[in-house]
């Protein structure tokens, strides 16, 4: 037969794992030390709690741990770490890629082969990394008939949207870049960018493939942009609210999927649409269109389109658990940490004096923060899972079953949803908003 | 001097709405050949397949080797289902020639060339699947194909281009243990083939998507001389192998799979049900074969035919394959012709995607069990 793979064997993972932790100190001691250096020497320094963050404080503060950890808590209060790090861009796209290298994997065991295997020696797992090497250091060919301008803001613009939904989505109680009141109707004015992208790129440039992919793309679009707004105006009649927060907090006993199991079923298949994913990936269908929209992409323009394709997926799961599968609500996992270790860390003759801590534990880094993150993140892999399935069992459907599915089927799923939600209101069952 | 300008090429006035769309050859929907498909919105309203990227001249390179030099490249066109393509030259050769095949070879010859449909089913299968975009599709019967593959590896010495069949008989007799293993293998692969239904057959969207596409009616299905699965699935029931046998299958019993709508869906499952019943057809051989014997008569060293001219045809994967062999008393035959089923079915595409729209081209084109290559010989 062909190529098998090798048997898993303790002592190729240790040394797999001990190669790539080489690499990795060897790649941080070079990119990284210089990044501090200029980072340290040539930026204006905040200031702390009235004492100027000086590089020899900085570097003072690497011996002394207890001396980091207001430097640690003022960060991790910034905007720009909301932005940039947690529950912003970061995260976000460490789950994406997360994603994409899982859904390899699952892919190759649903269809009976290794998948990504070599690369990083443990299981393939720095895949990625390669497959961003390359489209990095690719060639970016341009149509020569191509709008150019917008054709080269098409990527940036498509990440750039999906950042922006990103930033919408609550990820533990007061966790969010953006808390805004009318946050469900912020999330569908942001959905409503993509076809305009999509349709912006294809047309710009000016050929035929792109040209029809980027119209199935604003018909399959459109058409179940109306089910995933109408799906979901069950959960704000039984919420009484459009903030995501605050339909978080009011799912705290039960989440609204025991109520509205079919708004669920007709916003996820919306969102399958929506997200371009197997079986409605029409757009892109590549024996018939080569790759739709996508076809004159070239290194790393492609890769932006994929690596914002992959946000709006978070995004999109992100959403779905906050609002039907209750966010970071759930039991407690991990208890309060108890006061008296918190000044320091004592083992045996080492003892170290953490004064900042008691504050930074209560401020920031509190219970509610870790388990909150937690249940959000078991959640939303648990739907990604679910969205991933689908490419390795279905084909792909033709746009005129596409477009019945959605304006029969869909819309009419998304109204019987609405009576459900009236009448768990009027039935006395529940009231609106209350429950909280 | 005018110079003809191909079409596609040539600058033609055309209404606003319609669109041309060159679909390949450089296009993940169309193998080596190109189709300019003219849409107006999803409609399809023409269709011009263009054939002859791969046209490598087969029968005029026959007619400068003699009858054995011909063997490995006769087999070019379709190089995973080439005993197939060998079995009507073959036999026309041991006709003009003038030998009988001895009992077992014959048994050898229908093992091998059932095991090489096996293998080119499944290639064709995997690439219909991810026409589809059905991903899964393509990899099961992808890997499921080293099974086949294996067996033709072991018996012949080559995953692919075997040159097995000779002139008098085939190359080899069977390895030792064949049989044991033979059978392991197909019963693991019948159970594979019907795992496929689950996933591929009987799933909803694949239904929805290609029933009632491409509909050929018997009467065009005749009229248009299609052959193979594409005849079959529109009811007639036609197969050489039980029409007009040929060596071993005139002791074989072989069933002949005819369905009856004539769409993409039943175009699709003819060559699944006729993998089953090669499974079938290959147990029967290894059963009734004769346990020993000679499986090649030495022939003379440059074998001459006569004055003569003979017309052999097999059933191969694609439909009936036949070989036209003119002689003139000399080692080299003086005209070759192939006539494959390949092109034959190609012919009917034109009049099938005509006002069906463009996410069913795809599903109709493979569904014609097309090989380009073997087309263009």
């Amino acid at each position: 037969m062909s190529v098998i793979a090798p048997k898993f064997r303790l002592a190729y993972l240790l040394k797999g794992v001990l190669n790539d932790v080489f690499w990795i100190i060897v790649l941080l001691t070079l990119i990284g030390i210089p990044i501090i250096m200029i980072v340290l020497f040539y930026i204006e320094l905040p200031v702390l709690e009235g004492e100027l963050l000086t590089p020899f404080l900085a570097f003072t503060m690497l011996f002394h741990p207890e001396l980091a950890m207001p430097l640690i808590d003022s960060f991790m209060n910034t905007d720009f770490f909301r932005m940039a790090v947690f529950p912003g861009f970061g995260f976000a796209v460490l789950i994406a890629t997360g994603t994409i290298f899982a859904e390899r994997k699952l892919l190759a065991k649903m269809q009976l082969r290794v998948g990504p295997f070599y690369c990083g020696k443990i299981e393939g797992i720095l895949q990625l990394m390669g497959d961003g090497l390359k489209l990095i250091s690719k060639e970016i060919i341009i149509p020569a008939k191509a709008d150019k301008p917008i054709f080269w803001a098409a990527p940036v613009l498509f990440i750039g949207t999906a950042a922006a939904f990103v930033a919408l989505i609550p990820v533990a109680p007061g966790w969010v870049v953006a808390d805004v009141d009318v946050g469900l109707l912020a999330v569908f004015a942001v959905v409503g960018f993509f076809p305009i992208i999509t349709i912006l790129s294809a047309w710009s440039a000016n050929s035929k493939f792109p040209f029809i992919g980027g119209i199935r793309a604003l018909y399959q679009m459109v058409s179940f942009e109306i089910p995933l707004i109408l799906s979901l105006l069950g959960v704000v009649i039984l919420s009484g609210t459009l903030n995501l927060s605050e339909i978080v907090e009011s799912q705290a006993s039960f989440p609204w999927i025991i109520f509205l199991p079919v708004g669920a079923i007709v916003f996820f298949i919306s969102m399958l649409a929506e997200l371009e994913r197997i079986p409605f990936d029409l757009p892109e269908a590549e024996s018939e269109i080569v790759a739709g929209w996508l076809t004159e992409f070239s290194g790393m323009m492609y890769g932006l389109v994929q690596l914002g394709s992959y946000l709006k997926l978070y995004a999109f799961a992100g959403l779905f658990v906050v609002l039907f599968l209750g966010g970071w609500t759930g039991p407690l996992l991990i208890p309060s940490t108890p006061p008296e270790i918190l000044s320091g860390i004592e083992v045996g003759p080492i003892a170290i004096d953490l004064p900042g801590s008691e504050k930074f534990v209560e401020r920031t880094l509190n219970a509610e923060l870790i388990n909150g993150v937690i249940w959000f993140v078991l959640k939303t892999v648990g739907v990604i899972f679910f969205i991933l399935i689908p490419r390795g069992v279905f084909p792909r459907v033709r746009i005129d079953l596409l477009l019945q599915i959605g304006w029969y089927k869909l819309i009419g799923l998304a109204f019987v949803n609405i009576f459900i939600a009236l009448g768990v209101l009027y039935s006395g069952i529940l009231e609106p908003g209350v429950i909280f | 001097m005018s110079v003809k300008i191909p079409p596609g090429l040539q600058l033609e006035k055309v209404d606003e709405r319609i669109m041309t769309l060159n679909i390949g050859p450089q296009h993940p929907g169309s193998g080596h050949m190109r189709l300019i498909v003219q849409v107006d919105g999803d409609y399809i309203v023409a269709c011009d397949p263009d054939p002859g990227y791969v046209h490598r001249g087969e029968e005029k390179m026959a007619e400068y080797r003699n009858y054995i030099l011909n063997i490995p490249h006769l087999e070019r066109p379709v190089i995973h289902d080439s005993c197939n393509i060998l079995y009507p030259y073959v036999l026309g050769v041991e006709e003009l020639v003038g030998i009988e095949v001895p009992e077992r070879a014959k048994y050898v010859r229908a093992i091998a060339s059932e095991l090489n449909r096996l293998s080119y089913t499944l290639y064709w299968l995997a690439i219909y699947g991810i026409f589809l975009g059905h991903s899964t599709m393509f990899m099961w019967p992808a890997g499921d194909r080293e099974l086949a593959i294996d067996l033709l590896d072991k018996l012949t010495g080559a995953r692919v281009t075997h040159s097995y069949f000779v002139p008098g008989g085939v190359r080899n007799d069977l390895p030792a243990n064949f049989e044991d293993v033979c059978i392991r293998q197909l019963n693991y692969l019948e159970k594979r083939l019907k795992a496929y239904a689950d996933i591929f057959y009987d799933n909803p969207i694949l239904i929805s998507r290609t029933k009632d596409t491409g509909v050929l009616s018997r009467e065009d299905a005749i009229r248009l001389g299609t052959t193979g699965s594409v005849l079959r699935a529109s009811g007639v029931d036609f197969d050489v192998r039980t029409k007009e046998p040929y060596d071993a299958y005139e002791e074989l019993d072989v069933h002949t799979n005819v369905l009856k709508n004539g769409d993409s869906y039943d175009r699709s499952k003819i060559p699944w049900l006729d993998m089953l019943e090669s499974c079938n057809i290959i147990k029967q051989a290894l059963e009734k074969m004769p346990k020993s014997g000679s499986v090649r008569v030495k022939l003379k060293p440059n074998p001459k035919g006569g004055d003569d001219e003979v017309y052999k045809r097999v059933e191969s994967g694609r439909g009936s394959l036949g070989v036209y062999i003119v002689s003139r008393s000399k080692p080299e035959p003086y005209r070759l012709k192939l006539s494959v089923g390949s092109f034959r079915n190609l012919i009917c595409l034109p009049y099938l995607l005509k006002g069906e729209k463009l996410g069913n081209m795809p599903a109709v084109y493979w569904s014609l069990n097309y090989w380009p290559v073997e087309a263009d010989r």
